[in-house]
């Protein structure tokens, strides 16, 4: 996984809450076995206006002219201004690796579903959680400014605003960690495998069917 | 010290390490496995060198994109007509023998939807952790288990480790007090929970489903709540441990036996939330107020009662629902004030994780029967949730009752829930769908999915349209 210590980078605004998974990446898109290759096909039914197929060239297809993702003043975005309950449905992974592999690195919204918030963090993306009010303000700056950047300093804990105004987030410790050295947590969990083996002995003088 | 919970017990029983950053290891007992979000989770394991760390905790059955018709489910793997489907099937295939996991394969009557397949096999056990990569694994926790979805990296870290990295989630309690009324189902109560709540009204919790009418409701129905409570944002539904719980579970394949059965059993019984437990919220719902319920939008909390109305837009809490109301409309096709009732339907389906259990179909029979699906119907598809769903009911002669009423009876699988394989709604059709997601594009580009039980499909199916199926006889 990459590390992430501190991006810049152009704000594109969805202004919508609810976003499931089925909208990020639908299914006929989950049948790869692949882990990379979706952001062509990141939020298929909204950007194109035809049905997208998988291991399908997407170059040709027409593109929704309204969907914020295909206006010329979002393009190269890589932070993700959204709405409450974000990546909310199923547990598919393919959401957060199609919002990476798109370019986006960090997404920011009142809420997130749980699952896509954990999944998020293994694959280097950063979902920030700020106040419904700040984010209204961030929808109307990002619509008034062309080119809108913000700067995410996750070491600091910080989102720097174009005028150097500061915008505090809050990050679990251990996510945080993982995120900026780039950490495999399997790697760390088996670190404790002498613990996970003394439970199953305890574990299996309890409960016995379970072994 | 003030009483746990049955989530504090659950979590307490497998907190195999506490770490000093507030993150836990919890232990894994069971982790089911299907062929969308594992091959990539088997590909970091092999590009590791690492191998699984318990192979007996793991079980894994093909579901998502089998096909369903009996032509395809002839010959196996090779049978399967879309190409890359079956690359996803066969990856399955060759992963399960490479690492020594039993599989259920396509050919196996045993196959099946993986949260039907878990219970019905007794591989899902009262007390067990349990995860799976599908949200849809809050299924289990019926079982007084912990049971959650999770992500391919998760389905890897556990394969590795049988552990998670977790942070403890807060208490919430769903009380569902007094009799549910005739042809009130568990579909129609947890339908009015998350009208109730909303779907982030979960979040971060644990959801326990308690009161008189869930310890008086089936394992299968406490089977379908449970599953739906991701759609409320609850990524964990649980229901304590009864009598109804063990009858279930005795005798299964998997399930303890002789002494070990009755250990068990003595163990269960302590998996219920003590009487002075204290959850951090308590929902109160009336099992009298509800009435059957269908969604009219795109978000299973944009639901209704089938004597109700699509909401008018004076009736949403803020803009961000009247705009979220707008856009539904416009996808569904559908006026604000218009009657369920008036909701012309081309699809039906019954099947997918939530209801496509032996209950769910024979009270789909009971209404198909003697009965004729409309003709304005383009398809009304039954679709059992394991090979041994189907044996059952074909003993009971309900394929006979369906075919005979017109509906397509097939092969098991996930099927039009989430449309990967050849079943799916075309652009624009409305169906009944006894499913649990409503979400655009769900069970097909342009599709319009409305949530509902299945005896309410099944009416639906008969009449064209919605009727409430408390008075199906006088409409009919």
């Amino acid at each position: 996984m990459k590390a992430f210590v501190k991006q810049s980078g152009i704000v594109a605004p969805m202004d919508r809450a609810n976003i499931d998974t089925d909208m990020i990446i639908p299914k006929q898109f989950l049948k790869s076995i692949k882990r990379s290759g979706f952001g062509p096909n990141l939020f298929d039914e909204l950007r194109y206006l035809d049905e997208g197929q998988p291991d399908a060239d997407n170059s040709g297809r027409p593109l929704n002219p309204d969907f914020v993702l295909n206006q010329p003043r979002y393009q190269g975005a890589s932070v993700l201004l959204t709405r409450e309950n974000f990546g909310c449905g199923s547990s598919r992974e393919h959401a957060p690796w199609a919002l990476e592999d798109f370019g986006f690195q960090v997404i920011i919204a009142s809420s997130y579903a749980d699952i896509f918030y954990n999944n998020s963090f293994k694959n280097g993306l950063l979902p920030i959680v700020l106040d419904e009010a700040i984010i209204d303000g961030l929808f109307a700056e990002v619509i008034a400014t062309e080119g809108y950047e913000l700067t995410i300093d996750l070491e600091n804990q910080n989102i720097v605003k174009p005028n150097g105004d500061l915008i505090p987030f809050e990050v679990d410790a251990f996510r945080k960690h993982c995120l900026m050295n780039g950490l495999d947590d399997i790697g760390l969990t088996l670190q404790d495998a002498d613990d996970i083996t003394a439970y199953e002995v305890k574990r299996k003088e309890s409960s016995p069917w379970l072994f | 010290m003030t009483g746990k919970t049955l989530y504090d017990k659950l979590w307490d029983s497998h907190l195999v390490k506490q770490r000093d950053d507030g993150t836990a290891l919890i232990y894994i007992d069971r982790q089911l496995l299907h062929e969308v979000t594992s091959p990539q989770a088997f590909e970091g394991l092999r590009i590791a060198g690492r191998k699984p760390w318990k192979l007996s905790a793991n079980l894994a059955t093909p579901d998502h994109n089998v096909p369903t018709t009996k032509t395809e489910r002839t010959v196996g793997i090779a049978g399967i007509q879309d190409p890359v489907s079956k690359i996803q099937v066969q990856t399955l295939d060759d992963n399960c023998n490479e690492f020594g996991i039993t599989q259920f394969d396509m050919m196996d009557k045993r196959q099946g939807i993986v949260h039907v397949v878990g219970p019905e096999q007794g591989a899902t056990l009262p007390g067990m952790t349990v995860v799976c990569g599908d949200s849809h694994t809050a299924t289990h926790g019926a079982f007084a288990a912990l049971a959650h979805g999770i992500g391919t990296s998760e389905v890897e870290h556990v394969l590795a480790t049988q552990c998670l990295i977790q942070r403890k989630m807060k208490n919430l309690l769903i009380k569902v007090e007094g009799t549910l009324g005739e042809g009130i189902t568990g579909k129609d109560v947890v339908l009015h929970v998350i009208g109730v709540i909303g779907t982030a009204g979960g979040n971060g919790c644990a959801m326990e489903f308690g009161g008189s009418a869930i310890r008086s409701m089936s394992m299968e129905g406490r089977m379908t709540m449970c599953n739906m409570a991701i759609e409320a944002g609850a990524r964990v539904g649980m229901v304590a441990f009864d009598q109804i719980t063990a009858d279930y579970v005795k005798g299964r394949d998997f399930a303890p036996k002789g002494d070990q059965w009755d250990m068990a059993v003595a163990q269960w019984a302590d998996l219920v939330s003590d009487d002075d437990a204290v959850f951090d919220k308590v929902v109160e719902i009336k099992a009298e107020d509800i009435k059957p319920q269908v969604t009219w939008g795109t978000s299973p909390e944009m639901v209704t009662t089938v004597d109700g109305f699509v909401p008018r837009l004076e009736d949403a809490k803020d803009d961000v629902e009247r705009s979220g109301f707008e856009r539904a409309y416009q996808y569904m096709g559908l006026e604000p004030g218009q009657a369920i009732t008036d909701i012309n339907l081309d699809r039906v389906f019954i099947g997918s994780c939530t209801n496509s259990r032996i209950e769910d179909l024979r009270a789909a029979a009971a209404v198909a029967k003697g009965n004729k699906v409309a003709d304005s119907l383009m398809q009304a598809l039954v679709v059992p949730g394991s090979g041994l769903v189907k044996e059952q009911a074909e003993k009971e002669g309900l394929d006979k009752i369906f075919i005979e009423a017109g509906f397509e009876w097939r092969e098991p699988g996930c099927s039009m829930c989430l449309a990967m394989n050849a079943d799916k709604l075309g652009n624009g059709e409305h169906c009944a769908s006894t499913s649990n997601r409503n979400f655009e594009g769900r069970q097909g580009y342009g599709g319009r999915t409305h949530l509902v039980s299945p005896a309410m499909a099944a009416a639906a199916a008969i009449a064209g349209h919605f009727v409430d199926v408390r008075q199906f006889e006088l409409v009919k």
